[in-house]
């Protein structure tokens, strides 16, 4: 099993014809995602070719749907674009719309976010780099190479190089899903969402959190994890030496006066039983002696 | 980016919401003129993007000219909590009646914009909440349907606000959508012994994604009190901060950067920027980055951590070896590759070698290396 995305998902791709779009679809093939199809008004009735494969190419959201039954798209498309493209993946009834395009201006976000609700589209993103059910499917631009074990793990995060440090490290062990749900400051996808799905699948024996400075999600996810999390939780942190009011790279990743520091999260989650890795590498090892224990 | 207060000012006077007279001055003579024009007697106030100004003695009451002068000496130059003092903001001033909280705020994990406001303005609000919560009023802001009249009156009224404040909500949620603001706070909206409603002071953050739809002005876009290495940063595309360390760090991806910053100070030594070159590390990003971190004369040692997820670390090496061809090393340079294709990229340094250039396996060995050579140079 795993969360959102498995082998029988059914993979559309918005903005498939852009430089982006062919190189990570090429790679969401490759690992063995099921894409049906991209999408692009002004290509329509064209077709992409990947390798041995093609992908046809469809005007519209719904139409690609229609004739494929996809659930799940992934968005290359460009910010101004962005949020027109969320709202059509919404209206064609869309299950699961992961956006990976960096830099959407955030009113656009809580707009799409808010219309993809009434529709129970289940948004992951913005600025993120999509999930990945090692074995089945892979959703975005996480690079299916470094993990390619089905495994015991569950991994959220905030990051993507972070999500790509620890899968790397834990290769040996594998990975359920691993959803990486970006670092802006409104996304669609939380960690007490991906926390309470992971709880639910069966094959998820254990969870590394991965967060980093500011507004309070570790914190909200820490209160979540005490009261209805019965799997081990391991965590870590990044950002423990960023200056307050600056952004450190991510749109979110910002200390507002004493709200949203690494320090306060750390503490969170270590008061909810969670133990937290001071670096990527002992993170891992924590996960590994976790799981020992488990056996 | 936050927009300094007579930026916010000029903004909150474009949608219609009343503000006191000011001028800006960024020289002494500048300031006695614009105190002339206003009436003489004027309050100046230090332009930093900072609070407790006040405090720190930024706000002073001159009585003419010849004192908006002299204070406008004293203040210019002063240094606020780090933000050096470039222009002040002389206003005239108002007779206060009473003064109020108003705000918009980004609901993080709500995914919306609340709405707050307060009858106790002119204190830190986080004080008000803290110590009066029912002083201070929130109210969601449903994204669909923005502000409402209806839903304006019913704040102003929750909060004990005059009801000629809620219009004033409505222009300041035109601001918050219109000027892709991420925050517009106006503290103290004040009510003038005529009964005029007026925004004393204010903040404005803007969203820096929507730079592609809001085409600034000037004055807003421009800061010049930026660090120039940050600047030079900006100008060669780079997501740089520079922070007060000795360890000058490359890395690819926001998180990781971040942890290896504090992996870094970890081990006992003070990173001495942040810098994210993102997935393609071509060889111009490469030696921008080194140019930019060895021109900081704190720096001692320089740590480049890359994980290839997407790119290939054997291209990252070359990158660093083009790099070191245009620029010249000056300290030492440690190095560590991880991930996709690392034992080619390995290899491909191993194959240039470089007295200053060191490499380590893991993120932790090479922390530990990098602040050595930077506590232990001399």
């Amino acid at each position: 099993m795993a969360i959102y995305l498995t082998k029988e998902s059914k993979v559309l791709v918005q903005g498939m014809t852009g430089a982006e779009g062919m190189k990570h679809t090429r790679r969401m093939l490759a690992a063995g995602t099921d894409v049906v199809g991209g999408v692009n008004p002004r290509k329509a009735g064209q077709a992409a070719g990947f390798d041995d494969r093609t992908v046809p190419v469809f005007g519209t959201v719904s139409e690609a749907t229609a004739a494929t039954g996809a659930d799940v798209t992934v968005v290359f498309v460009p910010p101004p674009f962005a949020k027109a493209a969320v709202v059509e993946a919404a209206d064609a009834g869309i299950g699961l719309a992961v956006v990976i395009t960096e830099g959407i201006p955030v009113h656009d976000a809580v707009a799409f976010h808010a219309y993809a609700k009434t529709r129970s589209t289940r948004v992951i993103g913005p600025n993120c780099p999509g999930l990945i059910s090692p074995g089945q499917s892979n959703a975005g631009i996480i690079p299916a190479d470094i993990a390619t074990k089905p495994g015991r793990i569950g991994l959220v995060s905030k990051s993507g190089t972070l999500t790509y440090q620890l899968m790397y490290e834990l290769r040996e062990t594998g990975f359920t899903t691993a959803v990486g749900i970006g670092g802006d400051p409104v996304i669609g996808t939380t960690h007490i969402d991906c926390l309470a799905a992971f709880e639910d699948d069966p094959d998820t024996e254990l969870i590394i959190l991965i967060g980093e400075i500011g507004g309070d999600a570790e914190e909200r996810a820490a209160a979540y994890i005490s009261s209805r999390i019965t799997k081990p939780v391991i965590g870590y942190i990044a950002g423990f030496t960023a200056p307050e009011g600056r952004t450190m790279g991510h749109a979110g990743a910002i200390v507002s006066g004493s709200s949203g520091t690494a320090q306060a999260k750390k503490q969170a989650l270590e008061a909810a039983g969670v133990r937290v890795g001071d670096t990527p590498s002992e993170t891992a090892r924590l996960a590994l002696e976790a799981l020992a224990r488990l056996t | 980016m936050d927009l300094y207060e007579h930026q916010a000012r000029e903004l909150f006077a474009r949608y219609g919401v009343r503000v006191p007279d000011a001028e800006v001055a960024d020289t002494p003579r500048a300031a006695r003129r614009a105190a002339q024009r206003l009436g003489g007697r004027v309050v100046v106030k230090a332009q930093v993007k900072t609070g407790g100004r006040g405090k720190a003695g930024g706000v002073k009451i001159a009585a003419d000219p010849a004192a908006a002068e002299l204070t406008t000496r004293q203040i210019l130059g002063m240094d606020i909590k780090g933000h050096p003092v470039r222009k002040v903001m002389l206003a005239r001033p108002i007779a206060v009646e009473a003064e109020f909280y108003v705000s918009y705020v980004l609901d993080r994990a709500a995914g919306r914009f609340l709405a707050i406001a307060s009858a106790e303005g002119g204190m830190d609000i986080e004080e008000v909440a803290a110590t009066r919560p029912d002083a201070v009023v929130r109210v969601p802001v449903d994204p669909a349907e923005g502000v409402t009249p209806a839903q304006a009156a019913e704040i102003a009224a929750a909060a004990k606000l005059p009801p000629e404040v809620a219009p004033v909500l409505l222009r300041l949620w035109e601001v918050l959508t219109q000027e892709d603001a991420l925050l517009v706070e106006v503290n103290p909206l004040v009510r003038t012994t005529e009964g005029r409603i007026l925004a004393l002071d204010g903040k404005v953050t803007v969203d820096d994604n929507a730079r592609f739809r809001q085409a600034r002005g000037e004055s807003e876009a421009a800061d010049p009190h930026t660090d120039p290495l940050e600047a030079a940063a900006t100008a060669k595309g780079l997501n740089y901060v520079r922070l007060d360390g000795e360890v000058g760090i490359i890395g690819n991806g926001a998180g990781l950067v971040m942890s290896t910053l504090d992996v870094v100070a970890g081990c006992g030594a003070r990173p001495a920027n942040f810098l994210d070159i993102g997935g393609g590390a071509s060889a111009e990003t490469m030696a921008d980055g080194l140019s930019v971190i060895l021109s900081d004369p704190a720096v001692k040692s320089v740590f480049v951590n890359v994980f290839g997820g997407i790119t290939a670390c054997d291209a990252v090496a070359d990158g660093i070896v083009r790099a070191l061809e245009r620029v010249r090393l000056t300290r030492p340079l440690v190095v560590r590759l991880d991930g996709n294709a690392a034992a080619r990229g390995r290899a491909i340094l191993d194959s240039h070698p470089h007295p200053l250039v060191h490499q380590a396996t893991t993120m932790d060995s090479a922390a530990r290396r990098a602040a050595h050579l930077a506590t232990t140079a001399a």
